[in-house]
Parts: C-alpha cells; structure tokens; sequence
C-alpha cells in the first residue's frame, strides 16, 4: 500500500509550459499514467511526449514511450472525458489560486500544486473555498508526492527513491530527497513521500498526512522534516503523542536562523518569538520523535526510533 | 517587504483612515517648514520629531553620536515660547538627527543611519491600545489582535497577560464581521465617540490589510484621544512580495537604504540570499537544505556567514553570480558548496563554480559536495578543471572538513 498516489493514480497537469511540460516528460518516464492536460486556448489539440523510459520507474515497460496527452478547456472536461482522479498544477503564481479552485470545484481528489510564489491572500481565498469540498490540495511550493515505482507527481528525482517501508513528509524539496537518499542506502526505502511546502498556508499538514500514514499498513515508520515558522510542527508533536502507534524519526531547519528574517520560504520565519526550531525540536522530542541534529543523520534517526 | 512608518501613514490616510497630521523631512529645512502648518491646522502647540528607519523600538533607542537624543523626540518649546520656538528646536534636533546613527533594541549596536525624518502633530491622549491584523497560520485566515495594553511589545504582554488579548479570525468570504467588531469594542471597554471611530477604524484597516496584501499590520498605540478622536499613533507594515507585482504604488516605496546592498544584488540575480555574522559561507541549492547546512556547520562548531539559496531552477550564470557574492564577503574564510541535484544538476553548478573561480580567483577554501542528478559529471567537471575543490563524502562530511579548513 501507500498514500495519496499509487498505480492507479490518473493525472492530469495544469499549467502546461515549459516547466509543466519539463515534468510531465519525466513524469511520462517514470511510468505515471499522464492522461491530459487543461490548456484553454489549446483545448482540442493534443501535446505528443516521447522519449526514453526511465527504469528506475513503473517496471516492466519497454525502453521508449510516446503518449498523445489530450489537451481539454477546463478541468471538469478533462475530468469528465478521461476519468482522472489527481491533478498537478505548474501554473504561474498570479493565477494558481484560481487554477487550484478549478480544480476543486471539478471534485477531483487530489490537487498537488507545485508552484512558489502564490500570494498568501489568494491562497486563504483558495482554501477557504476547498473548506467544503472533497479535493485534498498539496502544496503549493512542495516538491510533490511520489509513491516508488508506481507514480511520481512532481520535481523530485525519481531515481533516488525505492520502494520500502518509511513514509516521508517535508516542508522543504530538497531537504526530501537527502531522507529518500539515506532510506534508499539504508535499504528501507519508502511507502511514499510527501512535500507539503514550504508555504505558510498550505493545503495538508503533517498532521494530515501523519494520520494517512499512521493508517497505512506498509508504512512502518515516518520521517517528519520540519523548518522554522508556525506552529505544524508542535502540532504534529501532539498529535504524534496521543495517536501515533509507529516509529517517528524528525529534523527542523533552521536552528542558526536569525529571528525576523524569510529563509527562502515564504513560510520560513521567526516572528514575535514564535516559530522557533527549539520550541518544535523540544515538542517533537517530547513527544517520543528522534529528531537528528543534522540532516545527514535522518537515516540513522528513522533507525533507531525503530529500535 | 516593509516600509516606513510615514509611508504607512499615507496609505492609510489614503483609505480615510485615521492618522495624525505629519509632514516628511529629508534636510533641517524641511523639518523646520512642516513645522507651522501642522500647529496651525491641528491647534496644538506641541510636536513630535521621529526618525524613521525600519527598526521598532526608536521611542527608547538613542543616537550613537548624540546620546541624549532619542528616536522619537517631543518638542513642546511651543506652549510657551509659540511656533518660532518649536521651528527652533526642530532645527537643533533635525542636525543633530539626519544623518547620524540610531541604535535601538532591534538594529544591533551598529545601528541605522537616519536619512528620514517625519515631522507630527502631538496628541492629546486619552487611552493607549494595541491593534494588529496578520495571517493565523493555523487557521489559513487573517486574525485581528487588539489588547487594551498599547504601547507595550505585544509578544510580553501574550506571555504575561494573555487573558488581554483579544483575538478575532477573518472569514475570507465575509471580511471582519459587525459581531466581531462589537466584541472588539466591548473587550476595549471603549463608548460613546471613541467606540464609533473605534469600529469605522478597525473595519477599514481590515479592509485594507486585504487589498495591500499585508503580510503584517501593526498599530501599536492606536492612540484614543482626550476628545474621542480614534488615531495610529504608529504605523508598522509589512507586505507579501509575492504579492507585490499588483501593488506597484507599494513597491515603488521600498527604501533600498534600509537593505543588505549584497541582499539586493541576489535578490536582483533571483538568488535567495541572507546575511550573517560568521565565517563560512554557503551555497546551497533549496531554502531548507540551505537552512539545514547553517545548522550543520554551527553543529561541527563554525559559524555560517551567509544563507544562500540558488533555487531549483539556477542557470550557471546565477551560480557564478552567488558564488562571487560570497566571494566578496570579507568575513568569509572558507566556502561550502553544497548540492543535492534535483531539477538542478550537479553539472550546472559545477561548471558555473569553475567559471566564477577563474573569473574572481579563490583564495580560501573550498570543499564541494555533490549528490543527485548528473553528480558524476559535476565532480567529473570539477576534478577535471584546475579548480582546488576539496571533495566531501556527505553534508555533515561537507561541514566538518569546511570549518576545520577555515579555522
């Protein structure tokens, strides 16, 4: 099993240019099944992707693809004529919150947004509307959720991953991949991974996905990688504590961290002395979670929490 | 992106919100001409003369060069000695001012110079409050925070006396409702005229926190007068820069004076570039590994100099322009590059690290770790170039062999 995504994960993008197009070609060599795109003023045509199968994907495919991806108006077309069940959106900042609406209002289940730099105003707009329906947003600014060798939506490089038995969640792309990396060489590889971004309005949080995961038979354990700004980390702590039967290994960026500054993330700042990465450092560990002091130490972290 | 405490005030007077009669001053001269026509429009005698820098704490904080002088000077020479009086003492404070250094709890002991002066009706007041409207991250909402404790840091009076914070989250689909309102209002303990200017004054600044785009609005007195007049005494905002290619009347007041100018170079290269105070400097590709890296070192025992994020997307001229940032930081003794490849190859930044190398030369160490997409070619790259680039295995690798290097 696995979270969020899997094999039987139909996807859409919207925002199909260069960036959208760039992932979607790596996406298609992964082996995630691509079935549209939503592009207004191309709607009717198609956008032919072809290449060379990356092996580290969906196994058993040959060593080239070509797929004729269908080009549709809007996303309840695209929806309605093909039957997706997640969508991806690279589209530009200024519009992402409206394309993230869209994309609820069609009730598809999933929306993992990958762009940065959506206004925040937008964004409490945007979740505002999703309060009453049934789409779950990842994002926005996250690498995206991949599941091993069945489905990768998003930036993250496939390769590094494996399929095992750890869950991962993190507010910071690359930060991500240094956990994948370690689980691979460890050989416990990973249920799925999860970028919930680095935003400070957000669709999921670690408490959502620490729950999924929880609930998730093959998950075994769960790395939780945290930075500094806002309070999801304590939350999760919490949450962690009283309801979490697995093994929870962590890291929080940020410890060196001036107060008052944006550290690259739009969500990554101490302000009024909240936000701090002593105060979820000292949550986290109170509440039973290995939290390694450097992120080369997260592996070894996830191991010992599993005793 | 923040402002100035008398950009502040033109916005909100700009949307009829209430602020006190002031004039900006850059030279002595100007200071001394806002003088009679602030007394004769308000009728009151007395003046306030307040640097502006973007620090909070100026009222207490004090001139390195003048130690008497404060950031926020009253002036009431006038109530004896009329107008000519208060132009005269302005003058002594704005030479004294303009131009020297002001240090405050928040700038650190090397302070801001003032370029900026906002000359200011004094105020009768009555009543000192708190007001606030920022983003609840909890709840993905704006929050109104009000406290009858004005005047005071907010962040004390939370820890101390939370009970008199009074807090009221936003429905984005409805705006700050009238109920809301009320309960601010009743929690204030304000009647008659000040709970009336209370309400037009807190729903416009709602109002207005929303079509700015502000990240941060702090009123802090929100001054009550003497006769019920409802006023920001001070004004602190700040704004989403994502948010800022709809508000070019907002970005057109950014005061590059009050930046890190190397801050604004990367910033201008599309770099994510933060200033620090230790010796090691830093590129990094992704905000949480760059932040994660300053933690490494500080954790082998160094001192990071910088946080610098090239993003994911970097070209190989954006990592030459980072790298010879860091290189022209003076308190920069060693240099740790560290790439997790993703959407950004290892090859790019590899051969943009030659390039900036051969352009600026190198003259204190530099260790290099490389992992992820086209890491092969990168070291291939770098081995291959007459670069000295001390190789590590993994970060923390990265870190140790970095902070032993630069001493």
């Amino acid at each position: 099993m696995s979270i969020l995504v899997n094999k039987d994960t139909k996807l859409i993008i919207q925002g199909l240019g260069s960036t959208g197009q760039f992932h979607t070609e790596k996406a298609i060599a992964y082996g995630t099944n691509m079935v549209g795109a939503v592009h207004p003023s191309k709607a009717g045509k198609t956008h032919v992707f072809e290449g060379e199968t990356d092996h580290s994907g969906v196994p058993d495919r040959p060593d080239t693809y070509r797929v004729e991806l269908p080009i549709f108006a809007s996303v309840a077309e695209a929806v309605a004529e093909t039957g997706a069940n997640a969508s991806v959106l690279y589209v530009p900042p200024p519009f992402a919150a409206d394309a993230i609406m869209e994309a609820a209002a069609s009730e598809i289940a999933l929306a993992v947004t990958i762009t940065e730099g959506i206004p925040v105003a937008d964004m409490v707009r945007a979740k505002r509307y999703l309060d009453d329906k049934k789409t779950r947003l990842v994002g926005p600014n996250c690498p995206g959720v991949i599941t091993p060798k069945q489905c990768k939506i998003g930036i993250m490089p496939g390769y590094i991953h494996q399929p095992g038995k750890i869950g991962v969640i993190s507010r910071s792309g690359t930060l991500t991949y240094e956990a994948v990396h370690q689980l691979t060489q460890l050989g416990l590889g990973q249920t799925t991974a999860v970028g919930i971004g680095g935003d400070p309005v957000n669709g999921t949080n670690f408490v959502d996905v620490l729950r999924m995961f929880s609930d998730d038979p093959e998950t075994e354990g769960v790395i939780m990688i945290g930075e500094i700004g806002g309070t999801a980390e304590e939350e999760a702590a919490a949450f962690v504590a009283e309801e979490m039967d697995k093994p929870v290994a962590g890291f929080i960026a940020g410890t060196t961290a001036p107060p008052g500054k944006r550290m690259g993330h739009a969500g990554a700042i101490v302000s009024g002395g909240k936000g701090t990465a002593e105060a979820k450092i000292a949550a986290m560990t109170e509440a039973g979670i290995v939290v390694a002091p450097t992120p080369t130490d997260m592996g070894n972290a996830m191991v010992e929490a599993m005793g | 992106m923040k402002i100035h405490e008398y950009q502040a005030k033109q916005l909100m007077a700009a949307r009829g919100i209430a602020v006190p009669q002031g004039r900006v001053a850059t030279t002595v001269d100007e200071a001394v001409a806002a003088v009679e026509p602030i007394v004769t429009e308000t009728g009151n005698p007395v003046v306030v003369v307040k640097a502006q820098i973007h620090a909070g704490g100026r009222g207490k904080g004090r001139f390195t060069e003048y130690p008497d002088v404060g950031g926020v000077m009253v002036v009431t020479d006038g109530i004896e000695g009329g107008v000519s009086a208060t132009e005269q003492a302005v003058s002594g404070l704005a030479e004294k001012m303009l131009g020297s250094t002001l240090v405050t709890m928040q700038t650190g002991d090397e302070g801001r110079t003032v370029n900026t002066l906002y000359v200011e009706q004094g105020i009768d007041i009555d009543r000192e409050l708190y007001l606030s409207i920022l983003l609840d991250r909890t709840e993905g909402r704006n929050v109104v925070m009000a406290s009858t404790e004005g005047g005071m840091e907010i962040e004390k009076v939370a820890e101390e006396t939370p009970e008199k914070i009074l807090r009221e989250v936003i429905d984005p689909a409805i705006g700050l409702a009238d109920f809301q309102v009320n309960a601010l209002v009743r929690g204030l303990d304000l009647n008659g005229d000040a709970a009336k200017n209370f309400v037009q004054f807190v729903k416009a600044l709602a109002d207005a926190a929303v079509a700015w785009d502000s990240d941060l609005v702090e009123i802090n007195p929100l001054v009550v007068t003497t006769d019920g007049a409802v006023m920001a005494l001070d004004g602190k905002m700040g704004f989403d820069d994502n948010a800022l290619f709809r508000h070019p009347e907002i970005a057109a007041m950014r005061d590059p004076r009050e930046e890190d100018p190397a801050e604004l170079e990367a910033k201008d290269a599309g770099l994510s570039y933060i200033n620090l105070d230790g010796t090691i400097g830093c590129l990094v590709n992704g905000a949480g590994l760059a932040m994660a890296t300053m933690d490494t070192i500080k954790h082998v025992g160094g001192e990071p100099a910088n946080f610098l994020d090239v993003g994911g997307g970097a070209d190989e001229e954006q990592v030459a322009k980072a790298f010879r940032i860091i290189t022209s930081d003076p308190k920069v003794k060693g240099i740790f590059v560290n790439i997790f490849g993703g959407i950004m190859r290892c090859d790019t930044i590899a051969i943009g690290i030659v390039a900036a190398v051969k352009e600026v030369g190198l003259e204190v160490p530099l260790v290099v770790r490389l992992e992820g997409t086209n890491v092969e070619e990168g070291k291939r790259i770098i081995t291959e170039s007459d670069v000295d680039v001390i190789a590590a295995d993994d970060m923390k690798d990265g870190a140790a062999k970095i902070v032993a290097l630069a001493g």
